[in-house]
């Protein structure tokens, strides 16, 4: 639902509700005398108060209460949620554990990307309205998205004990490690989904891309082995490498009135990027060959400030996901005890994992008898606002000779770039009460 | 056989109709009839879909109509009005799941969907009583149509 003014002197395109996007948005542009005025992205999805009520909760329940935050990226919260946990407790968990929680992540980043580049991104690519549309035109591309999300959707039931806010993980690790059947079962389907996987990366790579540069600061996890997943050390271009701890001295968040969302600021820096682009651009070198070598092959460069071309990372992540998912099925032994003791103790611990949309940082100070006496949480599309925003701006300023439809689709489409969950960034507005 | 799939959220209120279609169903227990639950998520409705030749979809709507009431679809023969069967914004609605059925080529042979107007959705709450009594003649409703066809 959209309504563009009139007259050319002033013109306002003010989408009410953001279509293809997680949760409720809407959009303004203000143009004034053919030069752009103001940008907002407003949410208004009621606002979500987990901060504040966590407080006072046993530390054992924050992996559930947080994974409502989301219900297409629960197991990031809940990963962040128990590892900031065992870190305040000074629990580490066994290698066993930390593999299935990536498996189990992997899951995540396939059901929530596949969903996302085929019914959500592809169609403001080809032009169509919405995803269902598209499928009129492009059955095959769209059965073999929804196919590739089913199976991301398995490895989270196998895992996590259902595909919607999992079960299975908890502080320490988990409630019953599964079956080596249940998990090594999978192998097939997530075989099949890797290929299909590097087909849709075919696909998408032969879309048209607007022709954009921007430069953010990247912020990313990196992990000493791997693609970073589930943990990492915080990593930036500008060439900043901090442990988690160390991420409120360098990133804030405000508030900003006409929104219920927080908006992320780098200190001395302005508006950052998380997500797949900065993941892409900051832990290349942490790919296997095989999709390297396909995401090269699908026109990547190594670094990619273009945000429509975040579809491509998507893709390329995807099958990444499926490749690391299989290597993990292949290793996979059951273990007992399905999670290490965890004792409370008064003191704050920190979590942080790539969410399929990026960076999410959580930390915790709880008591002596693990009551929680404070939470944060800072979701990726939260840190994304202001550099949605400015991309908006951007687009405008260069695209202003565009009748308002156009004008108007092209800045839907740069909202959309960032996969934006807005449930996510919508968890928190700060609480005061006056009693008198 | 008739396959009827119940959609909907059992906690909230008169958006358990579809699933409450579906327990009384299962409990009548009539031969023709095989009923199952699922969410209203693409992935979802088209996997319970699939494999069936008549397909039944019971949801609750909202069309602006008095509470309890029941309006019979004929899914096959036309595109599904999206505005009866609004979905949230975290998912498509069973409207959507039908159309993208038939651009994928994976519809049943038959598929009818029985909308029933609600009257609240609050947390919680059970089934409003126009509702309940229209679940009960859905449920009828059901029952014959699997008579006839078997």
């Amino acid at each position: 639902m959209s309504r563009p003014s009139a007259t050319r002197a002033r013109r306002t395109l003010a989408v009410d509700v953001l279509a293809r996007v997680e949760g409720e948005g809407g959009l303004e542009v203000k143009v004034r005398r053919g030069a752009l005025e103001s940008v907002r992205l407003n949410i208004y999805e009621p606002p979500r108060l987990f901060e504040a009520f966590l407080r006072g909760r046993d530390f054992r329940e924050a992996p559930d209460f947080t994974a409502r935050i989301c219900g297409i990226c629960p197991v990031a919260y809940q990963t962040c949620a128990a590892q900031a946990m065992e870190r305040a407790c000074g629990v580490t968990v066994p290698p066993a554990v930390r593999d299935l929680r990536r498996l189990l992540y992997c899951g995540e980043w396939i059901e929530s990307h596949a969903l996302h580049v085929v019914m959500l991104h592809a169609p403001d690519f080809l032009g169509y309205e919405s995803g269902i549309h598209m499928a009129k035109d492009h059955p095959e591309a769209v059965t073999r998205g929804l196919g590739i999300k089913k199976v991301g959707n398995a490895i989270m039931t196998a895992v996590g004990g259902r595909e919607i806010h999992p079960v299975n993980m908890r502080v320490g690790g988990f409630w019953r490690a599964p079956a080596a059947a249940a998990v090594k079962g999978l192998r097939d389907r997530v075989a099949w989904a890797l290929e299909e996987s590097l087909e849709l990366l075919r696909w998408v790579a032969t879309f048209t891309f607007p022709d954009v540069r921007r430069d953010w600061v990247f912020v990313a996890l990196r992990d000493p082995e791997r693609y970073p997943v589930e943990q990492g050390r915080i990593v930036t271009s500008a060439g900043h490498d901090l442990d988690p701890s160390e991420f409120e001295r360098h990133f804030g968040e405000e508030h900003v009135h006409r929104s219920n969302a927080l908006h992320g600021v780098m200190h001395g820096h302005g508006p950052y990027h998380v997500g797949p682009l900065a993941r892409w651009a900051l832990n290349q070198d942490r790919l296997t060959p095989a999709v390297l070598e396909a995401a090269r092959a699908a026109g990547l460069a190594p670094v990619e400030r273009n945000p429509f071309r975040s579809i491509l990372v998507r893709a390329a992540e995807m099958a990444y996901a499926c490749e690391e998912a299989l290597r993990l099925i292949d290793a996979y032994q059951p273990f007992d005890p399905p999670a290490v003791e965890v004792t409370p103790r008064d003191a704050t611990g920190w979590g942080v994992s790539e969410a399929p949309r990026g960076l999410l940082w959580h930390s915790y100070s709880m008591d002596g008898r693990g009551v929680i006496r404070k939470a944060r949480i800072v979701p990726p599309t939260a840190q994304n606002q202001k550099s949605i925003e400015s991309d908006v701006a951007a687009y405008v300023e260069r695209h202003l000779s565009l009748e308002n439809d156009a004008l108007q689709w092209g800045c839907e489409q740069a909202v959309r770039n960032y996969d934006p969950c807005i449930s996510c960034a919508t968890h928190f507005m700060r609480l005061s009460i006056e009693r008198v | 056989m008739v396959r009827v799939i119940g959609v909907g959220n059992p906690d909230r209120e008169d958006d358990a109709a579809g699933i409450e279609a579906v327990r009384r169903l299962a409990a009548h227990g009539h031969p023709g009839v095989e009923a199952r639950v699922c969410r209203p998520d693409p992935d979802d409705l088209l996997t319970a879909m699939m494999g069936a030749a008549r397909v039944i979809v019971v949801d609750a709507m909202a069309a602006g109509t008095d509470p309890g009431t029941v309006v019979r679809i004929d899914a096959t023969a036309a595109p599904v009005p999206a505005e009866l069967f609004r979905g949230s914004t975290h998912g498509l609605g069973v409207a959507e799941a039908v159309e993208l059925a038939r651009h994928l080529g994976v519809m049943p042979r038959s598929l009818v969907i029985y909308g029933i107007e609600g009257r609240n959705y609050r947390f919680g709450k059970p089934l409003s009583r126009d509702v309940s009594f229209a679940v009960e003649q859905v449920v009828d409703r059901i029952e014959h149509e699997a008579a006839e066809a078997a």
